[in-house]
């Protein structure tokens, strides 16, 4: 629990900056996520006294939607589009390639917290495809021989 | 300060903004220009101007919709036409740019436009270069040609004036005004925006909600994106327009966090029309008021759905429920409530600005105006266009886009992303409009478009969509929760050699019970892929079902990777590339591929240079 307890602050941070109100959960979450990274179990507790609902419904809405986590995330936030302009163009081969060089699978995150891998459904920039997002950063007209150098910039 | 008053300062912005006394650089930052490298475009062609000491007015606008040639830049100076340049990467910027201002030359290689006047030598006009022909451009307007983080360039281009022109109309005249345009729901379902309003007008409740629907979710569809990025008063008029017809005092815009360069415009946005009183409380002194917010998405595809949406703002899984009671009889916390999309709404202002006459001119009888298509795939020019309803697809495939990216040739085009299907080749002389497009078993859609040719597996494309719908089914009915994921094993199966007799018959029956049982447009649309495919690619179907082989090559499981011995110079690319090391061999010997290793993603058949990777 020793981990956990270093997000106390975010977390009170966080809620005090909403309110009571049920129609604050999502952009609650947004923010926790935002902040820390994913959701840990004690953010979960804490939402749900402070909206005055079940953990039940704030561990359904976290897992409903794909932005939220709740396991700790890599440093450098890899993702890479699976929409259909990307897919055509050869996403199949970036995710791949990137799987080599990272060694993980999508959905996971390195032992040492580098990187995490994701797979993401469209982000709209369908006429560079195939596309792939380094935390904010887009990187258009990607090929598999690209990925290793634009890993080595990262920090 | 009144709207004559705001009017006044921004004709000021504007005329600094067009003056042709000194140079000065647009540069398309929208998302699409970034990913393509315009921000630092930005900063080299800066420390250009300042090294050289040469005054220059630098703005950001949108997207023009060119985005094969991103990053894009236009660059005037005095004395010489305003012309568009593409392909701007790494160091074409200070070539062009030195050539363009010290030497007086065009650089006819990079230009694509001539912005202000006519032709300049093999330079076309825009508007007669071969992607804006055949475009008209109303929800589009302003998009690339206006700083979109400024109210003034809106104003000065004829923005706010619909809005004014509503708050001096009743209610019931805005709806009816809306009404004769034809406008049809833009989001997907093409519903008669007109009707919808009044639905909601009439209900007789003192709260009730407007909601801009930016969820755009469909993979391959990015209209919404770039209208927000580019012009987002279109839509913060468009909403206070139609706020002011239902009776709405409270809004939100939900937008996908997908989009963050669209919602940090939007803030910005919503902010400038807050401070020049064109929404908020007691809009231009006219007692109206209206508030706005932005609702931010969690990454769920069904929240789209409008009742989906609904639940997702206030607080829950976003999960459709069955309709009636409509959004408009009970939406939001159970009060009336209208959800238009992004570019519904960016029609609105110009159809109360310039009158539904107008407004009726484009289009066919059943689909009046325009249509925004987002144009990706294998074409040569992707982009987003907007093109009166009628257009055929080949106008739209061969003459907008310039057909084929490659070599190959186009087989088919997709529309409507996973709700939408597969339209062969033989049929693009189908004018675009709602009935043509069902009556071929697609949709017009939101908009996605994209194009495929003979490398593309037709199998491999309707098992693509199935995954995706498969994954975002939120699970709460039956038939599209268990019928994505039977269609889905069944695609499995058969593009990876592994069909039985009856999978296609099997498939075809599936995919019927899903679009007749499912609770809402997620499941009822989502075996339109497949059956569109199945309608018009058996073959193909057959072919892997029966022959046990991909016609393409595309489906990675039915294929088989060799190295030619004779051909194999040991090279050792193939052996860099591979993911899963099936690759081994000394150097200048011949490779061999391990086929229990290889999981044929074809890496090595890309990479080889000598043609020694076999497929088959």
């Amino acid at each position: 629990m020793h981990c956990e307890e270093s997000y106390k602050q975010q977390i009170d941070d966080v809620l005090s900056r909403h309110s009571g109100d049920r129609g604050e959960l999502i952009p609650i979450l947004q923010e926790l996520e935002e902040e820390i990274g994913y959701i840990p179990r004690e953010a979960i507790r804490r939402t749900a006294e402070h909206l005055g609902i079940n953990e039940s419904a704030v561990y359904g809405v976290v897992t409903f939607y794909a932005q939220f986590h709740l396991t700790r995330q890599g440093k450098h936030r890899i993702k890479v589009c699976q929409g259909t302009a990307c897919h055509v163009r050869g996403a199949g081969q970036l995710l791949l390639a990137l799987k080599k060089s990272i060694g993980i699978d999508p959905g996971a995150t390195t032992d040492d917290y580098r990187y995490s891998l994701e797979r993401v459904a469209c982000f709209g920039s369908c006429a560079l495809g195939p596309v792939m997002l380094v935390n904010d950063a887009v990187h258009g007209r990607m090929t598999p021989d690209r990925v290793d150098d634009i890993l080595e910039q990262l920090e | 300060m009144t709207f004559p008053e705001t009017r006044e300062r921004a004709a000021e912005r504007w005329r600094e903004f067009t003056a042709d006394n000194t140079p000065r650089m647009l540069v398309g930052t929208g998302t699409c220009g970034q990913a393509a490298g315009a921000l630092s475009v930005m900063t080299e062609a800066r420390s250009w101007f300042e090294n050289r000491g040469i005054p220059v007015r630098v703005y950001e606008v949108g997207c023009l919709g060119l985005c094969y040639a991103e990053p894009l830049v236009e660059l005037s100076r005095p004395g010489s036409p305003a012309v568009l340049y593409g392909h701007l990467e790494g160091e074409v910027i200070r070539n062009v740019l030195g050539r363009y201002f010290e030497k007086g030359e065009l650089c006819e290689e990079y230009a694509l436009a001539v912005m202000n006047g006519p032709a300049a030598g093999v330079i076309p006009a825009f508007n007669d270069h071969p992607v804006m022909s055949g475009q008209v451009r109303v929800a589009l307007r302003n998009c690339g040609l206006i700083c979109p983080d400024s109210i003034e360039h809106y104003i000065a281009t004829g923005g706010y004036t619909g809005l004014v022109r509503a708050l001096e109309m009743s209610p019931d005249a805005v709806v009816q005004e809306v009404s004769r345009s034809g406008l049809r729901g833009r989001g997907g379902a093409g519903f008669p925006t007109g009707v919808k309003w009044d639905l909601c007008r009439k209900q007789e409740r003192e709260e009730k909600f407007m909601i801009c629907n930016a969820d755009e979710g469909d993979p391959g569809a990015f209209m919404d994106r770039s209208l927000l990025e580019s012009d987002p008063h279109s839509v913060i008029e468009g909403l206070a327009i139609a706020a002011y017809a239902i009776g709405a005092r409270n809004g939100y815009i939900y937008v996908r966090a997908e989009y963050p360069l669209a919602i940090e415009r939007l803030r910005i946005a919503i902010s400038q029309a807050e401070e020049c009183s064109l929404i908020g409380d007691n809009i231009l002194g006219s007692g109206v008021s209206f508030h706005l917010a932005i609702k931010k998405g969690a990454g769920a595809f069904v929240c789209g759905e409008e009742t989906a949406l609904l639940a997702s703002i206030e607080g829950r899984r976003g999960m459709p429920r069955s309709r009636p009671p409509f959004p408009a009889q009970r939406g939001l916390h159970g009060r009336p409530t209208t959800i238009n999309n992004v570019e519904t709404l960016a029609n609105v202002p110009v159809i109360l600005r310039d009158g539904s006459a107008a407004y009726l001119r484009h289009g066919t009888e059943d689909s009046r105006g325009t249509k925004t298509f987002a144009l990706a795939g294998k074409v040569k020019r992707t982009g987003l266009i907007e093109v009166p309803f009628g257009i055929t697809l080949r106008e739209i495939v061969h003459g907008i886009g310039g057909g084929a990216s490659d070599s190959g040739k186009i087989k088919a085009v997709q529309t409507g992303g996973p709700s939408g299907g597969c339209i062969p080749a033989r049929l693009f002389d189908l004018p675009v409009d709602y009935r043509k497009l069902a009556e071929a078993g697609a949709i017009i859609g939101s908009g996605g478009m994209i194009v495929m040719d003979e490398s593309t597996c037709m199998v491999d494309i309707a098992r693509y969509f199935i995954d995706f719908t498969q994954k975002e089914s939120c699970g709460k009915c039956v038939p599209c929760r268990l019928g994505t994921r039977q269609m889905l094993e069944i695609l499995e199966d058969i593009t990876s050699g592994r069909a039985r007799d009856n999978d296609l018959a099997d498939l075809q029956e599936i995919a019927n019970s899903v679009k007749v049982a499912s609770l809402c447009g997620l499941g009822q649309t989502a075996p339109n892929p497949v059956l569109t495919t199945l309608r018009y690619f058996r073959d193909e179907y057959e072919a892997h079902a029966r022959e046990r082989v991909c016609p393409v090559g595309a489906c990675a499981a039915m294929l088989v990777y060799t190295i030619d011995a004779e051909k194999c110079v040991g090279c050792r690319a193939c052996m860099r590339v591979c993911p899963v090391q099936a690759v081994s061999g000394e150097a200048k010997q011949v490779h061999e591929i391990d086929l229990a290793v290889c999981v044929s993603c074809g890496a090595c058949y890309e990479v080889c240079k000598f043609d020694a990777v076999k497929k088959g």
